[in-house]
């Protein structure tokens, strides 16, 4: 193992968590990620190859499935995300590779993205503020792109939460416009 | 003066505040209009032009008059409605456009010149001298007209913008408004309800009749009630739905804190909605529009409706005895409201000789008014009855009642135009609404109650019904359901001023004028004469100004037609526009993976994009910043630097097809690049202007890297991605960016290696031999963290760019450092990034300006002419590949001392400093410590053929004219040895 020690999107060494009334907002770095983009001719084999790896179907247009252990969202035209836990899958982009072979090109991008994870009550008052997405209508199993504080911004509806996964170099502006539009909204 | 009983007011409760100095109490419930009024207050401002004494002439936002500077410090704000204000305890307002005294105004000097001050007078009195107008005149006028004044100070409050959906929009709660919801909430449609008004229920709160067994207000009340404890119902009072946009989507205002002293911590003050909806329903309502008579302006004298309104819902009148001028039935309404509240009603004076009579109240039929008096309030009124004579009645106030005009304004933004409707002798919305939307209620010209409330029903179950959702009306409770029986009556004749535009001070003879001087459209009218314009945007003011121009032209008012109505229906504040993009949240800030390190060492930061970058690094003892560049540079010549380049735009490209495609976007050649090689590549645009410039390392046979400058790595990743979807889709490119994925640091100068050789882990040869110059590879640093190494150089020296994932930049920038201490490493920022690369000749963004072909670049034999490529054939057009095209060279400054101006132009010795003379222009200029010089970049006419010729760089500008040595653009190391060592 080596010996650089990771910074947190926000700079710190343990992720931050803020409490603003009912709604909790984490950071979580913890989460690795890697692009797949089927090969020209071989959506289907890449599809296949992402149901193998997370267990669960590829997701369709706009939409978000999760399988055990390594989730999966739709970013493009036979373009997808997969994340995973990533003290377990720091390798998640090598496995991808594995899994897909010659069917699609992967990078790896566990360290583009920051994610935060917004629970409790008042998430879509808060999100309104922010975006022009109808958060009432969007339920899991769906991601969504919409641009916030001018940031382009993956929106993933959890169960319990709502995951945003934004550019990595802008978390703080991004984590401010949060804290803010929660302040005002809460 | 306050009625003693009745009215929307909380009487348990008071409140303090103060108007021109003078404190006030009122009660929750009032507007500042209504609580000055209670306070026998009628003179509430003055007029634009001719500073005449004005009080309240409605009770709403198309207020024109009672206009006040509301709040004081940073806070205050000009040309505020009193009509609007909710009161609140402590609010301070103070009259504005009045000098030095409301009640003593030393403008009002105006009023008397009022025969020089015409329609356009300026235009013809200021003619000359022409230097006069823009130092003198304008000045001059601008002081002596003009509404409220803004304060100078930054807003202390936030504004929010937002974004709401819904499936249908209703605008205004009022009758219509408020049955259009509860069919529509009902069916359990998504509904957002806005008003502007505090209170919702629209004239429900202003009138005395019922629904039903109920009271108008307690209906409207009762039905918010249920709307509100719907899980799909949004209520949005004081919300001001300001405009209708493209696609259903309207912006609205609402005015948050607005009610308050000031806004919670960390709440907004207003916040602009941004309303996405599938269908909308406009339920504006109508708005009551004066009659032209001589000085029908003064302080008392108001809307038929308005009065009406004070006296219902706030319990307030100006006075114990008024009249009532109409040329419909509403004015007999309010007449008999006022009557039943105990005031006394002098006369009410009906332009209809057929006019109904009304019990307990003497009707003047055929009569009207030709005059009032009172300096600073209406004191008497001046009556001629149709039989002809005179009559004064000693009144206090005067309602005047021209009629209703539906609210059309946001049926219009996209073009649509209001037809006049003869039977309502107004304009009501045409055919062509914005799609989505309907329109119920009086802005449909559904005037009774009834007819509302049906409208409002019937609109909202057909819009669902568009939508699939199946409502149905509710039962409609009983209500008045009058017909409208107007005679259309705009301005009494007479050679008085007789008032159309209280707010810009517009009569009938402005319109008159207009007319004989030729400016007879009614856009031609609004310019001429301001008719319309300023905050209140003539609501109360355009038809009487276009009736008065079709009576003069012999056109119906239907041929002269309406202005155009624009968004924002009522002003909106520019805070509200900026919302939280203002400051240094104007935009978002991104971060390098060594910013928070960076800054712990003091760095200056310079905004490069969106990015931060660290510009230079001080260090104790250094008082200027030229000291910083020059240490940083000499110290990486010297030994080693290091420099965050993480904010190169990184484009991963992967796929079978990936190196033809690069092929064809760079012009020179990538097919054959080995593996683990890096190649300078140089993009064009399709005009054979160069587009952008960076390295392409080929990690794998069907795996690149590109890389972009900083500044287009969003462009480059545009231009690529349109090439690869619509020019070659048949191509097998996959692309993404990962510029966010990776921290990556130039590490430069002799000891370059020797730093790296402690960083690379054990078994990794980056030896000359085994990893030259342009070799590129994927390794492990620091005891096994993945990296990317990449020998390339930006400096000219021994360099390398190595690259980690992005949640380690922090820890391998510290150490770079520890490592490298040995060695004096030192962080090098921006400015010494750009001395290295103008001392080595490299170009940048300064001379990439897209102005500029390779050729001017000095790297024309770059254009591969063995293949195809984008931008490669029109390259080579005639007039971009002149002998004497522009071309790269070096500028050395002859004085050593003296600093070349950047921007400056190349002219020989001894021409004149003129554009025939000029030869080219100085791109990129710095001090290099290293030759100990000013030196510079610049194109330069037929410019290899001028090395070693002197030309002058002058820069008209700055007045600077420095004689400059034409040498090689490779001022350090030409033949490359240093990087390749």
């Amino acid at each position: 193992m080596h010996d650089l020690a990771p910074l947190s999107a926000l700079g710190a060494t343990t992720p931050r968590t803020d409490t603003i009334g009912p709604l909790s907002l984490a950071e979580a770095p913890d989460w690795a990620l890697a692009s797949l983009t089927a090969r020209q001719g071989q959506a289907a084999a890449c599809r296949a190859a992402l149901a193998k790896l997370t267990g669960a179907e590829a997701p369709g247009i706009a939409g978000a499935a999760q399988g055990d252990v390594i989730g999966a969202f739709w970013i493009g035209p036979d373009a997808w995300m997969i994340e995973a836990p990533y003290t377990t899958h720091s390798d998640l982009a090598q496995r991808a590779a594995d899994a897909a072979g010659q069917a699609a090109s992967i990078t790896d991008q566990s360290d583009a993205w920051v994610r935060f994870d917004l629970a409790g009550k008042g998430i879509t008052r808060v999100m309104e503020r922010l975006c022009n997405l109808d958060l009432e209508r969007l339920r899991p199993g769906q991601a969504r792109r919409s641009a916030i504080e001018h940031l382009s911004c993956f929106v993933i509806p959890r169960d319990d939460m709502l995951t945003l996964y934004g550019p990595r170099s802008g978390a703080q502006s991004l984590h401010h416009a949060l804290m803010t539009a929660a302040r005002s909204a809460l | 003066m306050r009625l003693p009983s009745g009215g929307q007011i909380d009487r348990d409760r008071k409140l303090t505040f103060r108007f021109d100095g003078q404190y006030y109490r009122g009660h929750p419930g009032d507007t500042l209009a209504s609580a000055l009024m209670a306070n026998g207050v009628r003179l509430m401002g003055r007029s634009f032009k001719y500073h005449r004494p004005r009080g309240v002439l409605s009770a709403g936002s198309e207020e024109p008059n009672a206009l006040v500077e509301l709040r004081s410090g940073a806070r205050q704000e000009p040309n505020t409605r009193a009509t609007t204000i909710e009161l609140f305890e402590g609010l301070r307002a103070e009259p504005q456009n009045a000098w030095p005294a409301l009640r003593f105004d030393a403008m009002a000097i105006n009023d008397r010149l009022s025969n020089f001050l015409t329609a356009g007078f300026y235009y013809k009195t200021f003619m000359w001298p022409a230097a006069f107008w823009e130092k003198l005149y304008e000045p001059i006028i601008r002081r002596a007209a003009g509404l409220g004044s803004i304060t100078t100070k930054p807003d202390p409050d936030s504004y929010d913008k937002g974004f709401l959906h819904c499936d249908l929009l209703i605008i205004g709660a009022g009758p219509a408004g408020l049955m259009a919801a509860l069919s529509a909430a009902r069916a359990g449609a998504r509904v957002i309800l806005a008003d502007e008004d505090f209170r919702m229920g629209g004239r429900l709160n202003a009138e005395s009749f019922a629904l039903g067994d109920m009271a108008g207000a307690d209906w409207a009340a009762q039905a918010v009630a249920e709307l509100d404890a719907l899980p799909n119902v949004r209520l949005m009072p004081r919300t001001t739905v300001i405009g209708a946009f493209d696609h259903g989507i309207y912006g609205a205002l609402e005015r948050v804190s607005d009610h308050l002293p000031t806004p919670p911590e960390g709440k907004p003050r207003q916040i602009l909605w941004r309303i996405y909806s599938r269908r909308a329903i406009l339920c504006a309502g109508a708005i009551e529009r004066p009659i032209a008579f001589a000085d029908n302006d003064r302080p008392g004298i108001l809307t038929a409706g308005a009065l009406r309104a004070y006296v219902n819902r706030w319990a307030a009148c100006p006075a114990q005895t008024v009249a009532v001028f109409t040329n419909n039935d509403d004015g007999h309404r309010t007449a008999a409201d006022l009557l039943a509240r105990g005031i006394e009603v002098a006369a009410l004076i009906d332009t209809r000789a057929d006019a109904p009579a009304l019990d307990g109240v003497e009707v003047i039929a055929g009569g009207q008014v030709t005059e009032t008096s009172g300096r600073l309030g209406l004191r008497s009124i001046t009556v001629r009855p149709a039989g002809g004579g005179i009559r004064k009645l000693t009144v206090g106030a005067l309602g005047v009642s021209g009629g209703w005009n539906p609210n059309v304004a946001l049926t219009c933004p996209q073009r649509g135009r209001p037809v006049w409707d003869e039977g309502l002798a107004a304009f009501v919305p045409g055919a062509d609404l914005p799609p989505g939307m309907s329109v119920a209620g009086a802005a449909a010209g559904q005037f009774s109650t009834h007819a509302a409330l049906a409208g409002g029903a019937a609109q909202a179950v057909q819009a669902l019904g568009d939508l699939g959702i199946a409502a149905t009306s509710p039962d409609l409770p009983q209500t008045e359901d009058a017909p409208t029986r107007i005679t259309p009556f705009w301005h009494v004749k007479g050679d008085r001023r007789a008032w159309l535009d209280f707010q810009n001070d517009v009569t009938v003879k402005d319109v008159k004028l207009a007319h004989q001087e030729g400016f007879r459209s009614v856009e031609h009218l609004k310019r001429y004469t301001t008719l319309g314009m300023a905050t209140d945007q003539g609501k109360t003011a355009n038809l009487g100004g276009l009736a008065v121009m079709a009576e003069l032209t012999g056109n119906s008012i239907a041929q002269t037609g309406t202005t155009m109505f624009r968004p924002p229906f009522t002003p909106v504040a520019m805070g509200a526009l900026a919302g939280r993009a203002r400051g240094a949240e104007y935009r978002p800030r991104r971060l390098t993976p060594s910013h928070h390190w960076a800054d712990e060492q003091g760095a200056v930061f310079v905004e490069a994009g969106l990015w931060l970058r660290a510009q230079w690094f001080p260090r104790a003892g250094e008082s200027h910043w030229r000291e910083s560049v020059d240490r940083e540079v000499l110290a990486t010549r010297g030994s080693v630097g290091v420099c965050d380049v993480s904010t190169l735009g990184k484009i991963d490209v992967q796929g079978r097809d990936a190196a033809e495609f690069l092929n064809r976007i760079y012009c020179n050649g990538f097919a054959k690049l080995p593996v683990g090689r890096v190649r300078y590549g140089l993009m064009l645009r399709e005009d054979g202007i160069v587009f952008d410039d960076g390295t392409a390392a080929r990690l794998a046979e069907d795996h690149f890297v590109v890389t972009t400058t900083t500044a287009n790595a969003v462009p480059v990743y545009r231009h690529m991605e349109f090439a690869r979807q619509c020019l070659w889709p048949d191509m097998d490119v996959q692309m993404i960016s990962t510029t966010e994925a990776w921290a990556q640091f130039a590490i430069a100068g002799p000891n370059a290696r020797k730093l790296l050789e402690r960083l690379v882990d054990p078994g990794i040869d980056i030896s000359n031999d085994a990893f030259p110059f342009m070799a590129c590879a994927e390794i492990t640093v620091c005891k096994g963290c993945p990296a990317r190494l990449f020998r390339i150089s930006f400096s000219g020296e021994l360099a390398y760019e190595l690259a980690v994932p992005t949640r380690y930049g922090d820890a391998l920038i510290r150490r770079i450092m520890a490592e490298g201490a040995e060695y004096d490493v030192t962080p090098y920022g921006t400015e010494a990034l750009g001395v290295m690369r103008i001392e080595k000749g490299h170009v940048t963004g300064n001379e990439i300006n897209g102005q500029t072909t390779a050729l001017n670049l000095g790297m024309g034999r770059m254009v591969s002419s063995k293949k195809d490529s984008i931008g490669a054939v029109l390259s080579r057009r005639e007039g971009l590949t002149t002998p004497d095209a522009p071309r790269l060279v070096g500028l050395r400054a002859c004085d050593p001392h003296k600093p070349v101006p950047a921007g400056a132009h190349l002219l020989e010795p001894g021409a004149p400093t003129v554009a025939a003379s000029d030869l080219g222009h100085v791109t990129s200029a710095c001090y290099s410590p290293n030759l100990r010089a000013h030196i510079a970049l610049g194109f330069v006419k037929d410019g290899p053929a001028r090395i070693g010729t002197t030309l002058r760089a002058a820069s008209p500008l700055t007045g600077q004219d420095v004689p400059v040595e034409v040498v090689s653009p490779h001022f350090i190391d030409p033949e490359g040895e240093r990087l390749r060592a």
